[in-house]
C-alpha cells in the first residue's frame, strides 16, 4: 500500500510518499504553498516534483492524507476563570489540539476584551470556567458577553457542568454556532482536556477546513485530517508509547525551532524525581505542548533577542567556541537581519555560528518555560521543595524537528540548549540528552498515519529519526 | 437531597503537617460536605483560587507549626479583593508560638477577619457543628 502524506505549511507544501507495507520512504518534495490563490497549485507542483524523482505515484496511492498549518493554522482564543486553573486548562486543551492560542482571557470578560477577541480573528473560542458544581457566575457572564457581541466564531463550551445548559441557551438564543463538551477541569486541579481536544479537532474538520479553502483540493488529497502540530504530537505520542506490539522509546521531548515560534512537546508524566518534593498546582498533561511566539529565529528573532538578552547570547557563544571573535553589535545586527530574509539558509562560518547561538538560546528559553520549577521552602522540619509543572530531569530522548534544524550543520549544538546547566537548582529541564533529528520530515507524515496504521507509523519514526 | 456545599481545606504556609489535614478531610466529607483538600504547604493564593473555581462557601485553614499569625495576615482582605466577600473563614491549630493567652490569640484572628478560631485539641465535631450553623444547614 502506498500513502501520500501532505503537510501544507504556511510557506511550503510538503509531500511524502510512503510504502506502508515496508514502512519505507519512497520520496518527498516541497513546493511553495499557494493558499492565497489556489492551494491546489502548490500541491500540484509538489506532486509533479515528486513524480519527477520516483515516477507516477499520485495515481497509485491508496490514500492521501494531509495536515495543515496554512492560512495561519488553527487559531484559538481560550477563556477561563482563574489564570492558573481553568484558564490554563483551556489553554492546554487548545494547544493539545494543535491550535495556536492567540490569547487567553481570565475572569469576567469586559467590553474591551470582547473587542479584542473580535480583532484577534480566531477560528474557535474555547469557553471554560468553574469546576463541575463550582463557580457559574463567570461563565454565564462571559456567555452573555459573547452572545451580545457580533462575533461569528464557533464557540466550544467546556466549563462547569452545572452551568452548561444555561450557557448554551444564552449562546443559542444569539444564534452562535456552538459545541458542548466536558469540563476541562471537572474538579480542582484535575485536568480533563481530551474531550475538548477531540471537539476542537472535529470542529476543525467540519468547519475550519472549509473556511480556509482547504476543502477544494480533493484532486490530490482525500482529506485534511488535522492541524500539523497535532500530527507531530500524535507521532511523538506513538513513538513514546509504542504501537502496542513494539515498545516505544519511553518519555521524550520534541523541539521545533521555527522561524516564528519555538514549540516544545513533552511526552512525560513529570512526577517529582527526588525526595522531599511536594507537587503543587494543576497536574499538567502527559502530552504537553507549549508554543513560544516570541522565540522564533527568523520572523521573531528580534523579540527573541529582547527576551533572552545579549549577555546570554554572548555567554552561549563563549561556551560553543571561546576563540570565536564576536565584535560589538555584530550579533545584534545579524539577529535583526534574520527577519528580513526568512527563507535564507546560512552558509558562512560566522552566520552558522551565530545561528547556532540564537537557536540554542531559543531552545533554552522555550525549555525553561515548558519545564516545571522547584521552589525551596524552609520549614521547622527542614528544607522542602514545592514543584510546579513537570519534572523533566530524567527525560533523555530529545528530538529536533523543523526546517531550520534540518538544514543546520550541527543541530545537536542547538538542541543542547535543552539541557540544564550544572549548578541550576530550580529548573526541571533534562539533566542529559540523546539527540535525534527529524531529517526526513517524517514526524508530521507518521502522525497522519498514527491512528490508522500505527505499526507503519512507528516503524517509520524508528527508521528515519536519526541520532545526531 | 440538597446539593453538597463545597469547602476548601488546607494547611497554610511552610507547614507540612499532613495527618490532621487528612482527618479533617475525612470527617467533613462524612458530615456531608464536598471537601476540596489542597493539602500542605498551601499559600493564601492557593486557597483563594481554589475557592473561586469551586464556588466554595468556606475556607478552613489549618496551621500547626506556630507561624499561623504571619501566614494568615491579610487573608480576609485578599478574599474580598478576589470577590469572595461572603466566604466563611475558619482557622485552627497551633496558631502561635509559646504559651499565649488563648482568648487574646482568638481575638487577634477574629480581628483579622476570621469567622471562627479554634485552639489546639479541638475535635472535628465542633467546627462541623459551627459550619452547619453558620450556613443554616440542619444538623
Amino acid at each position: 500500500m502506498i500513502a501520500l502524506l501532505f503537510d501544507i505549511g504556511s510557506t511550503f507544501t510538503k509531500v511524502t510518499a510512503v510504502d506502508c507495507d515496508e514502512a519505507k520512504l519512497l520520496g518527498r518534495s516541497a513546493a511553495p504553498t499557494t493558499i492565497n490563490t489556489d492551494v491546489n497549485e502548490g500541491l500540484k507542483q509538489a506532486v509533479t516534483q515528486l513524480e519527477d524523482q520516483i515516477g507516477v505515484i499520485a495515481d497509485r496511492a491508496d490514500f492521501k492524507l494531509a495536515c495543515s498549518s496554512a492560512a495561519g493554522g488553527l487559531k484559538m482564543v481560550a477563556v477561563g476563570l482563574v489564570p492558573g486553573l481553568t484558564a490554563q486548562a483551556a489553554q492546554w486543551a487548545a494547544l493539545g489540539a494543535g491550535a495556536k492560542v492567540l490569547q487567553t482571557f481570565v475572569f469576567k470578560l469586559t467590553k474591551q476584551e470582547i473587542d479584542k477577541i473580535s480583532e484577534l480573528d480566531a477560528d474557535i473560542i474555547l469557553l471554560a470556567g468553574g469546576t463541575d458544581g463550582g463557580n457559574s457566575d463567570t461563565i454565564l457572564h462571559n456567555a452573555r458577553m459573547l452572545a451580545r457581541s457580533l462575533l461569528d466564531v464557533p464557540i466550544i463550551i467546556a466549563g462547569n457542568k452545572a452551568a452548561q445548559d444555561e450557557v448554551s441557551k444564552i449562546l443559542q438564543a444569539a444564534g452562535k454556532d456552538l459545541r458542548i463538551t466536558d469540563n476541562v477541569m471537572p474538579q480542582l486541579e484535575e485536568l480533563n482536556i481530551e474531550p475538548a481536544r477531540e471537539t476542537i479537532r472535529a470542529l476543525f474538520l467540519e468547519r475550519i477546513i472549509h473556511a480556509k479553502g482547504l476543502d477544494t483540493m480533493q484532486r490530490f488529497v482525500d482529506r485534511v485530517v488535522m492541524p500539523t502540530p497535532s500530527a507531530v504530537m500524535d507521532a511523538a505520542q506513538l513513538l513514546a508509547q509504542g504501537d502496542g506490539k513494539d515498545k516505544g522509546w519511553g518519555e521524550l521531548l520534541v523541539i521545533d525551532v521555527g522561524g516564528a515560534t519555538t514549540d516544545v512537546h513533552s511526552m512525560a508524566t513529570g512526577d517529582p524525581t527526588s525526595s522531599g518534593v511536594v507537587l503543587k498546582g494543576l497536574v499538567e498533561p502527559w502530552k504537553k505542548r507549549t508554543v513560544e511566539g516570541d522565540l522564533g529565529i527568523r520572523y521573531s528573532a528580534a523579540s527573541l533577542f529582547a527576551a533572552v538578552g545579549e549577555a546570554f547570547l554572548l555567554q552561549i557563544g563563549k561556551e560553543l567556541n571561546p576563540n570565536f571573535p564576536i565584535a560589538d553589535g555584530n550579533l545584534e545586527d545579524f539577529i535583526l537581519s534574520l527577519g528580513r530574509v526568512p527563507s535564507e539558509i546560512y552558509t558562512t562560518e560566522k552566520e552558522i555560528f551565530f545561528e547556532t547561538i540564537i537557536g540554542r538560546a531559543a531552545v533554552t528559553a522555550a525549555m525553561n518555560r515548558h519545564a516545571g520549577r522547584l521552589e525551596q521552602i524552609f520549614t521547622p522540619h527542614g528544607e522542602v521543595f514545592l514543584q510546579r509543572g513537570k519534572d523533566l530531569s530524567q527525560v533523555k530522548k530529545i528530538i529536533g524537528t523543523g526546517g531550520i534544524l534540518v538544514h543546520h550543520q550541527s543541530p545537536q549544538d542547538i538542541l543542547a540548549g535543552a539541557i540544564r546547566p550544572s549548578g541550576e537548582k530550580t529548573l526541571l529541564t533534562p539533566l542529559a540528552g540523546e539527540f535525534f533529528l527529524d531529517k526526513e520530515y517524517i514526524m508530521a507524515a507518521a502522525g497522519l498515519l498514527a491512528k490508522e496504521m500505527p505499526k507503519t507509523a512507528f516503524n517509520l519514526l524508528n527508521r528515519y529519526l536519526v541520532a545526531v | 437531597m440538597a446539593e453538597k456545599r463545597t469547602i476548601i481545606l488546607g494547611v497554610i504556609g511552610a507547614d507540612v503537617h499532613a495527618v490532621g489535614n487528612k482527618i479533617l478531610e475525612y470527617t467533613f466529607s462524612k458530615a456531608g460536605f464536598n471537601v476540596v483538600n489542597i493539602g500542605v504547604l498551601s499559600s493564601q493564593k492557593d486557597f483563594i483560587e481554589a475557592a473561586i473555581e469551586t464556588d466554595a462557601v468556606a475556607i478552613l485553614v489549618s496551621s500547626l507549626y506556630g507561624h499561623g499569625e504571619l501566614d494568615c495576615q491579610g487573608f480576609r482582605d485578599r478574599c474580598i479583593e478576589a470577590g469572595l466577600d461572603n466566604i466563611l473563614l475558619y482557622v485552627g491549630g497551633n496558631l502561635v508560638i509559646g504559651k499565649q493567652n488563648w482568648e487574646e490569640v482568638k481575638e487577634r484572628f477574629l480581628n483579622m477577619g476570621f469567622d471562627r478560631v479554634y485552639p489546639p485539641g479541638t475535635l472535628p465535631d465542633e467546627p462541623i457543628r459551627d459550619l452547619k450553623n453558620d450556613l443554616g444547614l440542619p444538623d
